[in-house]
């Protein structure tokens, strides 16, 4: 699985080939650098470390800051690693682009972490439906989630139970999305729609996970 | 933002002219019939614009006979061949739809005084 680590920019929109105005996001993307390469023998499975994003030498741990010293890159804010990802003729401590590793019409998944809502209640939570409607005994519970259980039988409320509480600021994947366009000189990449979290956020761009009908 | 910026230059057209709403304009919009391409033109008064940058559209509103007829130009749309300005209008407010509730006389714009406005 290949993939790259980007930072939200925002939305847009652009007109493609037919002249059809599609919804796209901009992603930043910056260098990523190999900061370790993971292999069978030596840890078990296959793997890739990519680090993006540079962060000031001062604001790095002595113990992080010689693991990026052993791939000789500056130290990185993001690191990520992603498995079964072999990027070929590249070895440690090298860069890489969005160009080697994705192509314009590439299906990706993008993974980011979800906007926190705060404390909000079961119908934009979980998707519930509410009582749905205002007549027939209904009084200030329009919203709710109604019964959470049975009577004295369990005489608890089981875990797992769908209620209200914080929402967002979760890892968050879309998938299926399509690469529009990339501009390799400004590190930029336009993907379709939407994705999760709020503009500046860190995401992860793979290549699509599963296919979906 | 600067970057967001970058990618809706590479979208936005600059031979269009200066529109604004209470203008009377052409749009000459490109219309595929099969494989052929012809150009329709749409003479309407501008009453409405929306969205900024890459996403700016434009409401233009005509009378089909006695029947209203409104249609949304996305602005920078390579379906629109060219807009010709043939009025501008003097009006005070940026959306006029108020214009809905108007028939004939009552719905016409003043035209801008071009003799005391500055050029630009």
């Amino acid at each position: 699985m290949s993939g790259l680590i980007g930072k939200k920019v925002g939305m847009t929109s652009i007109f493609d080939e037919l002249g059809r105005s599609i919804a796209v996001s901009v992603i930043e993307v910056d260098p990523c650098a190999i900061t370790q390469i993971k292999t069978e023998e030596t840890d078990g499975y296959n793997a890739v470390q990519l680090s993006a994003f540079d962060k000031k030498a001062s604001k790095v741990t002595k113990a992080v800051a010689g693991h990026f010293d052993k791939a000789g890159v500056e130290p990185k804010k993001v690191t990520v690693e992603f498995r079964d990802f072999i990027p070929e003729g590249f070895e440690l401590g090298d860069e890489l682009t969005i160009d080697d590793v994705f192509n314009v019409g590439d299906r990706v998944d993008v993974v980011g972490t979800s906007k926190g809502s705060g404390f909000t209640g079961v119908m934009k939570r979980h998707n519930f439906r509410g009582v749905g409607g205002q007549t027939h005994g209904q009084k200030n519970q329009e919203r709710r989630g109604g019964s959470i259980g049975q009577a004295s039988d369990p005489s608890r409320v089981f875990k797992g139970m769908k209620m209200p509480g914080r929402a967002g600021n979760q890892r968050a994947k879309v998938q299926n999305l399509s690469i529009a366009k990339i501009y390799g000189d400004s590190n930029l990449v336009l993907v379709t729609g939407g994705i999760p979290g709020a503009n500046g956020g860190y995401v992860e761009i793979h290549n699509k996970s599963q296919s979906v009908s | 933002m600067d970057k967001l910026k970058l990618i809706e230059q590479t979208v936005i057209r600059d031979d269009l002219p200066k529109i604004n709403p209470g203008d009377t304009i052409n749009v000459h919009y490109r219309v595929r019939e099969g494989d052929k391409e012809r150009i329709q033109q749409y003479v309407g008064t501008v009453i409405n614009e929306r969205g900024s940058g890459a996403n700016k559209t434009i409401t233009v509103r005509k009378m089909s006979g006695s029947v209203g007829v409104e249609r949304i130009f996305p602005l920078y749309s390579p379906f629109i061949a060219k807009i010709e300005i043939r009025k501008e209008g003097r009006v005070r407010r940026s959306k006029l739809f108020y214009l809905r509730e108007r028939r004939g006389k009552a719905a016409r714009i003043r035209e801008k005084d071009k003799v005391n406005t500055p050029k630009a």
